[in-house]
């Protein structure tokens, strides 16, 4: 059964949606192209906490299933229709997180950040291997898909990705995850399979990387490793999420939109520091907010409550 | 205000100063998207940065772009786009939308510039690239039909190095035999691709072949393999850091046939630098009419106004395609969009690399292949029609 506030947080959630789709109407191109990032990062930083929240274990693989989003369009589309990609991009990345996920969720802590860092340089290692062996570079993604369409793909799998982790939520799964996440000894001794739940989370995610990825090779056009598998890309979904908090499922769009402004304001007026600049934003966040602004929001109302109580 | 180029606006100060004032004062806007960090951004600093510092001093120093009676000072506006497509778009519609800039210039490599071309297109600005480098140009240009391209491709490249070879052989100082060797990466794979039939074609014997990781650090097995197969030539379709390796370890393992070529980077004048008069006879890829006075005065002013020498790959066509715009811009009689776009396809021009008009592709038909270092200079010795090309000669071992 749903309670009251829940149909009211639904509804909250469906009107914020409706309200990000029209931006094409009145924004005009410029803020089209940061509402691309900003709906893209929103995809993998709230898709990356659905795993990593709940379960506490840090993964940097989603450059891996961003990539490998990005090269099932370049490959495939000359042969497929474009919008069996995507799904068929998710398919593959949930396949790829599941080998994984068997593989590796058995370790824990730092193993596991290691060997999800080393996954996306494996992965560009092999498609690389692949094109020295046929001799071809690049792939061309030729399209006449604009940024509006971009935009709206990535708004409809946002909303699918906030569905499935309100589901998740509700469910036996994420009531399981929440264990898992405070203690995995309890969970494993309360009769939970914690590896079958921490894959299929695992798989979630790298789902919804590898269709961000797909959704993305339009508009980069020119596919080829080094562009399509960047660490730096999971290292921000990281720091993207961490900025909001991932204790709740609309944290980490809370960490991307002012975090996609502070970086666009520090591209646009330091464009000879822009990376010394942004590390420093970084160590600013892990040491200033290190539970987001969701935990920020908590200590407040916690504090809130305390002066109440003593009035 | 930083990321205005001050020293645009102080130029114009003095120039304003300087000059009759019968002309009225006026500012282009110009946009420059490169990597300033990232893997690309080592390559951006030598051919890219450095020439449009370059360009805009040159501009502003002669009075400016003249349209009608009118002078326009050029001021640059510099974004880094940390060698990342998603930022190379963000930056140029940033400089289309709010910074409302007259003109762009191309984007840097052949990645970059493809991801900006739609928002090129978009707002009609004219996109001369410098340092793309494609197969698919005719899809490109049938694409994005503002987009033209000047560095050349793999293919005229690669058979660049065949036919050197086979001059070489023909003179009797080579024969057959070629030991080949690749970079698995991006350029290196198309080279070897490319070139590999080409060799063969030309009765060249392939005796040995193999390719190694971007970023192998021992290159020593490599050589080794090359200098067993004792090759008459040795051909790397290489990246910077391992032409330098390659070269550093055919020295120490004593691999040293008449023809020794390493692609990327055997332009940069840091390749003189590291390796001195071993580097004579080295063949590369790329080239300049080293020798003809356009490029001596384009390189003395670089080294003038930038400190550091342009390399003599991309520096000059990178150049060349910033006179184009300027050119354009003059020639059109305007400085709206689409008429500069006008200009550019329906004219030649005449640049720093000599001069230059678009195929029915709008790529540039004729450019350099290969280079050798021949007295300190690499000199251009192949090219796809250019003039001013010296002979190759044979190499004779490393002291």
């Amino acid at each position: 059964m749903m309670t009251t506030t829940e149909y009211r947080n639904l509804a909250i959630g469906a009107a914020l949606f409706i309200l990000a789709a029209c931006l094409p109407f009145v924004g005009g191109a410029y803020l089209l192209t940061i509402g691309v990032t900003i709906a893209m990062y929103t995809v993998l930083a709230t898709s990356w906490a659905l795993f990593s929240g709940p379960t506490h274990y840090i993964s940097l693989a989603t450059a891996a299933f961003f990539g490998l989003g990005t090269y099932t369009t370049g490959l495939g589309f000359e042969h497929l229709d474009y919008w069996l990609l995507v799904p068929l991009a998710a398919i593959l990345g949930a396949a790829l997180a599941a080998i994984v996920g068997v593989a590796t969720l058995r370790l824990s802590g730092v193993y596991f950040v290691i060997f999800t860092l080393g996954l996306a340089e494996l992965i560009r290692q092999l498609v690389t291997w692949g094109q020295n062996v046929s001799g071809q570079k690049g792939l061309y993604v030729l399209t006449d898909l604009t940024e509006v369409h971009i935009y709206w793909q990535l708004l409809v799998l946002a909303a699918l990705v906030y569905l499935t982790g309100w589901l998740i939520g509700r469910s036996r799964l994420g009531f399981a995850l929440r264990i898992i996440g405070d203690d995995e000894e309890v969970a494993r001794h309360s009769g939970i399979n914690t590896a079958r739940a921490k894959v299929l989370l695992f798989m979630v995610s790298g789902a919804a990387a590898a269709a961000t990825g797909a959704i993305l090779a339009p508009r980069y056009i020119y596919i080829e490793p080094a562009l399509a598998f960047t660490p730096m890309l999971s290292f921000q979904v990281v720091i993207m999420a961490l900025l909001g908090g991932t204790g709740r499922l609309w944290g980490p769009v809370v960490g991307v939109i002012p975090f996609t402004f502070l970086w666009e304001a520090i591209s646009a007026s330091f464009p000879n520091q822009t990376t010394l600049l942004l590390g420093l934003c970084f160590l600013a966040i892990v040491f200033i907010l290190p539970k987001g602004f969701v935990g920020l929001l908590t200590t407040i109302r916690t504090r809130m409550n305390a002066r109440e109580a003593f009035s | 205000m930083k990321r205005r180029t001050l020293f645009a606006a102080a130029t114009a100060v003095a120039t304003l100063a300087l000059t009759v004032p019968a002309f009225a004062q006026e500012t282009l806007k110009i946009g420059a998207v490169g990597p300033k960090t990232g893997p690309l951004a080592g390559g951006a600093a030598v051919s890219f940065w450095p020439n449009v510092q370059l360009w805009a001093h040159d501009v502003n120093e002669a009075g400016g772009i003249t349209v009608g009676g009118t002078s326009y000072m050029v001021e640059i506006i510099e974004y880094d786009d940390q060698t990342n497509p998603g930022e190379t778009i963000k930056a140029v519609q940033r400089l289309a939308t709010q910074d409302e800039a007259d003109f762009i210039l191309a984007p840097y490599s052949t990645g970059l510039n493809i991801a900006a071309a739609p928002i090129f297109q978009r707002y009609g600005y004219p996109m001369v690239t410098h340092t793309a480098i494609s197969d698919q140009i005719e899809d490109l240009s049938n694409k994005f039909p503002n987009m033209y391209f000047l560095l050349g491709g793999a293919t005229g490249l690669a058979g660049g190095v065949v036919d050197v070879l086979t001059d070489m052989r023909e003179a009797g100082e080579i024969g057959n035999r070629v030991a080949m060797v690749n970079v698995a990466d991006a350029f290196g794979i198309e080279l070897a691709s490319v070139g590999k039939p080409q060799l063969e074609e030309a009765g060249f014997e392939i005796v040995y072949e193999t390719s190694y990781p971007l970023g192998t650090q021992d290159l020593s097995p490599v050589i080794n393999g090359a200098k067993d197969s004792n090759p008459d030539a040795f051909v790397a379709w290489s990246y910077p850091p391992d032409t330098f390796g390659l070269t550093e370890q055919a020295q120490i393992a004593g691999l040293a046939p008449k023809a020794f070529y390493t692609a990327v980077a055997t332009a940069f004048p840091a390749y003189a630098g590291r390796f001195g008069a071993a580097a004579e006879g080295v063949l590369g890829a790329g080239g300049v009419y080293a020798d003809g006075d356009q490029f001596k005065e384009y390189a003395a002013r670089h080294e003038a106004v930038t400190g550091a020498k342009p390399d003599f790959w991309a520096s000059a066509p990178t150049y060349a395609t910033f006179e184009i715009l300027h050119q354009a811009i003059e020639g059109a009689g305007s400085t709206d969009k689409e008429a500069v776009a006008e200009y550019i396809a329906n004219n030649s021009f005449e640049t720093v690399i000599g001069p230059v008009d678009w195929d029915e592709n709008n790529s540039n038909a004729k450019y350099w292949t290969v280079g050798q270092w021949q007295g300190g200079v690499f000199k251009g010795v192949a090219s796809t029609g250019r003039d001013g090309a010296v002979a190759a000669m044979p190499k004779s071992g490393w002291e």
